[in-house]
């Protein structure tokens, strides 16, 4: 993959720049250009855009740095509370109204909320674009926050968390982030409990709106049939309206509990599940890149990892096991999951403790990396398939702060990892001996905790 | 539900029936060109080609003519059984080979069982096109087991079940449900199978079903993405063709559904179930048994009543009379037999179930008795009609529309016509429809419940073991 700069192109909008990027997508025996460009409004507000005329759509992705961790305390779920109010109404739009504009006119919004990030998402068809656009300005400046909408989202918010509550897979992720990250704001839910939930109000809201919805620290991808000239008018028509500045509470980089440590959670179901891992390192660290490629020989790569072989094919304890790496703002974690029959449980938590210690004491083959990196870059185009998968590619690309380049140098990064490179980060990653380990079900004949 | 060799993550059967209602959206008007190329292969196997150029990947996929609902009574789940051992190896194919070397090759592969169809793809970048076609046709016919894989992959499929039905209550009742709508046709019995059968299956079991069904003549291959139709024609030609047909492999022949004379009813307690539940099913046409328009009146129908925050349900439970927190419903068209149609609808805190039913009751009777609005057809159509446009984003869906259209007895032409029968629906259709198929003598009626006496947390407890 290469990126080319090219120079840029007069817009007739004296006060646009369009930066044309062509970042080059190589398939073996194939290459084909996907040219990125860099938009910046008359309003100075910036987004990626990948021009595709070929379907009458428009795609859009945008976020703001915030998501649940800026959830004021006592008051876990309020940005995914957000997510659900911003079309229930907005500027003189009350709820039936606005989402009966939104039928009518065949417009996809939709929001949520992560750790780190509160995002957007918008689709339209071309010819709809500009009253569809028009709706998401509404939805992002302009929300009513109406006492009936919000109550009525109150209740299916309660609701789902109750459902979630006795969904063991739920139960297990929740249970473990809250004993992995103590008193972190990452150790809540991001939707909440059942008493935040409850003391949420209108205020709460428009608080965290005013201070998370702001330009500084907006992001936007597009994708679709539209040019840099009209995205450049709908930037600043949708988002133009927006503070300046956010107002971001400060958030101190979290240190995992160590491990290990083990806590079970009855529930009576046939089967147990169970979530173990512990800290991992921040995109930013050197040894990032090479965790990720050893992730996907542990537990990342389907049938191709070490976990799903030894737990799923040579035994068949489990249907699913697998893990990943998450590098939020304010820590990394390596974290896995398995679902096993209760009586087997300690036995697959025992199998996967043993691929982690061997890993970490070997370091996978050689023959594991060359064809984790052959997946890991071969399959890189897949994520570009569709106007959507391509405007959160870019999205998120722009989150991450790693440049235009990347999509270039993506590629050429995990084939740089030599398996001595990745046998020290082996060793340097994985604590077999320190797990954090949940388990929710009815386990029987489990090992020692951790 | 379908079954599928693996899957990160499980949902709730909800997500997954409306999931599987915008899988049976089928194409639109507002493209009158043809997307897709069709042709058949000299051994019977039938071929689509829908190109889409904008980036250098393809979509390839089998679907074979065969799915749970055509397996032998007392052998439910060999269907999807079988669609697991087929990854693990061929005389080419090293034993559990097959998705490690489409990884090598920057590909990704799945497959899934539904009552119709056993379906295999891969996503791979169009130069490996030719090999997953080689490995895809090889596995057609040469499938080798060892009995101890066997052994183990049956450990797999019960996990699978334990984790897509016995762990939650709301799958437990759709299977209770299903089961209790089909008195006869083996649509009642679930694409996963009874964990007693699916303990007893053997590698006997799975080779009789392959050899049964799995044959050219019984397959459908669909390729989408950066090709075009001569390149997959010469590769179809080559990887497929050669494969004898077989004549004799034809869909069994399945129990047919008597006539239904009462409606049912079946509850559910179970201190898991979060919130207590309603769920109706109605038995219904399918587009392959529907009379011309009925399926597409159906289609529409659910949408109004159903879909969305101006659905009405939503406006009538939710928002004017604060009955329930969620409704929904869905329209299982695309079968081979009889379709069906389903609504849920989650009570608020201190609502019975009955109060919930009479709601749900007077909005059914209402459409029955006064029709739709001439602004709700023309929103619910807006909607399917753009929904097919944004469909067009995906060679993945596309790919699937069509293998859907196929494998369920549809032609190619009926497929891309579809938008023109949606369009022809009027209002009054739509409640002709709702008169005919939401009848209570077709229907059963679902509960889920708590326990009377317990707290609602009685589930969750913390065990004295934890360090923290």
């Amino acid at each position: 993959m290469r990126i080319s700069k090219q120079s840029s192109r007069s817009t007739g909008l004296s006060a646009i720049w369009v930066a044309l990027v062509a970042a080059v997508l190589f398939l073996p025996n194939n290459a084909e250009a996907m040219k990125i460009q860099k938009v910046k409004s008359p309003g100075g507000i910036v987004a990626w855009l990948v021009e595709e005329h070929s379907l009458p759509l428009v795609a859009m992705r945008f976020a703001f740095d915030g998501g649940a961790v800026q959830d004021p305390k006592g008051k876990a779920g309020v940005s995914n509370f957000l997510t659900t109010m911003l079309d229930e109404g907005a500027g003189e739009l009350k709820s039936q109204a606005f989402q009966e504009k939104m039928e009518d006119l065949s417009v996809k919004i939709g929001f949520s909320s992560s750790r780190d990030v509160f995002s957007g998402s918008f689709q339209s068809l071309s010819k709809n674009l500009d009253a569809g656009s028009e709706l998401l300005r509404l939805a992002v400046t302009k929300p009513r926050f109406d006492a009936e909408p919000l109550e009525r989202m109150r209740e299916r918010l309660a609701a789902d968390i109750v459902m979630a509550d006795n969904d063991p897979n739920k139960v297990a992720s929740r249970a473990w982030f809250r004993l992995a990250f103590g008193d972190h704001p990452y150790a809540r839910s991001v939707d909440g409990d059942a008493a935040s939930i409850k003391a949420i109000g209108a205020d709460d809201l428009k608080t965290y709106h005013k201070n998370i919805f702001a330009r500084d620290t907006l992001n936007v991808s597009v994708v679709g049939d539209i040019t840099p000239e009209a995205l450049a008018q709908l930037l600043d028509k949708v988002f133009g309206g927006l503070p300046e500045k956010s107002s971001l509470a400060p958030v101190e980089m979290a240190s995992l509990t160590a491990g290990p440590k083990q806590k079970i959670i009855e529930m009576k179901v046939p089967q147990s599940v169970a979530q173990f891992g512990h800290r991992a390192f921040l995109r930013k660290d050197k040894d990032f890149v090479p965790s990720y490629v050893l992730n996907y020989i542990i537990g990342g790569g389907g049938f191709n990892s070490r976990l799903m072989e030894e737990v799923r094919e040579k035994r068949g304890l489990a249907y699913s096991v697998y893990s990943y790496i998450s590098p939020y703002a304010h820590a990394s974690v390596f974290l896995g999951g398995v679902a096993t029959k209760n009586e087997a449980m300690g036995t697959s938590l025992d199998v996967i403790k043993g691929v982690f210690k061997r890993i970490a004491e070997e370091g996978p083959t050689a023959e594991e990396l060359k064809n984790a990196k052959r997946y890991l870059t071969g399959s890189y185009p897949l994520r570009f398939d569709t106007n959507s998968k391509i405007a959160n590619q870019l999205l998120w690309i722009q989150i991450e702060n790693l440049g235009l380049g990347y999509i270039d140098e993506r590629n050429q990064m995990i084939e740089d990892v030599s398996i001595e490179n990745i046998k020290a980060v082996a060793k340097r990653l994985l604590q077999s001996d320190g797990l954090i380990v949940t388990i929710v079900g009815q386990p029987t004949k489990l090992g020692k905790k951790g | 539900m379908n079954g599928t060799r693996f899957s990160g993550y499980l949902r709730l059967f909800i997500l997954l029936m409306v999931a599987m209602t915008l899988i049976e959206i089928a194409p639109d008007a507002a493209e009158a060109k043809e997307r897709a190329s069709h042709f058949t292969l000299k051994n019977g196997m039938e071929v689509v080609v829908i190109p889409d150029h904008r980036a250098p990947v393809v979509t390839h996929m089998v679907w074979y003519r065969v799915g749970s609902a055509d397996e032998t009574p007392g052998k439910s789940g060999i269907a999807h059984f079988l669609e697991h051992l087929m990854f693990k190896g061929t005389d080419k194919i090293a034993r559990g080979a097959f998705s490690k070397i489409i990884s090598r090759n920057g590909g990704q592969d799945n497959a899934f069982t539904s009552q119709d169809t056993t379906s295999y793809h891969q996503r791979v970048a169009k130069d490996r096109l030719e090999l997953v076609m080689d490995m895809e046709a090889d596995r057609m016919t040469g499938l080798k087991l060892l009995n101890e894989d066997v052994l183990t992959e049956r450990d797999v499929i019960l996990e699978e079940r334990r984790s897509r039905v016995d762990n939650s209550p709301q799958s437990i009742l759709n299977e209770e449900l299903l089961s209790a709508l089909y008195q006869s046709h083996p649509y009642g019995i679930p694409v996963i199978g009874w964990h007693h059968e699916m303990a007893e299956l053997s590698r006997s079991d799975a080779f009789e079903f392959y050899k049964n069904y799995y044959a050219p003549n019984n397959a459908v291959l669909i390729v989408a993405g950066d090709v075009t139709r001569d390149e997959v024609e010469k590769l179809a030609k080559k990887y497929y063709e050669p494969i004898p047909t077989r004549p004799e492999v034809k869909r069994s022949i399945r129990s047919s559904e008597p006539p239904h004379r009462a409606a049912r009813r079946v509850k559910l307690v179970d201190p898991r179930a979060g919130k207590p539940m309603l769920e109706r099913l109605y038995l219904a046409p399918s587009y392959s048994t529907a009379k011309a328009g009925e399926a597409e009146a159906i289609d529409l129908l659910i949408k109004i009543t159903s879909s969305g925050s101006t659905s009405r349900f939503y406006k009538k439970l939710v928002i004017e009379q604060r009955k329930a927190s969620a409704v929904g419903g869905w329209y299982t068209g695309t079968a081979v037999d009889s379709g069906r149609i389903g609504f849920y609808a989650m009570a608020l805190d201190g609502v019975s179930m009955s109060d919930v039913e009479a709601s749900m009751e007077a909005v059914l009777d209402d459409i029955k008795s006064n029709g739709v609005t001439e602004k709700e057809l023309e929103r619910a159509k807006s909607g399917f009609l753009a929904d097919y446009v944004y469909e067009n984003d995906s060679q993945s869906s596309l790919a699937r529309r069509y293998g859907w259209g196929l494998i369920t007895g549809q032609k190619i032409a009926d497929i891309e016509a579809w938008p023109d029968r949606v369009s022809k629906v009027s209002v009054a259709d739509i409640q002709a429809a709702a008169k005919k198929f939401l009848d209570i003598k077709h229907s059963v009626t679902g509960e889920l419940l708590l326990p009377t006496k317990a707290k609602k947390q009685a589930v969750k407890k913390q065990a004295p073991a934890s360090k923290s």
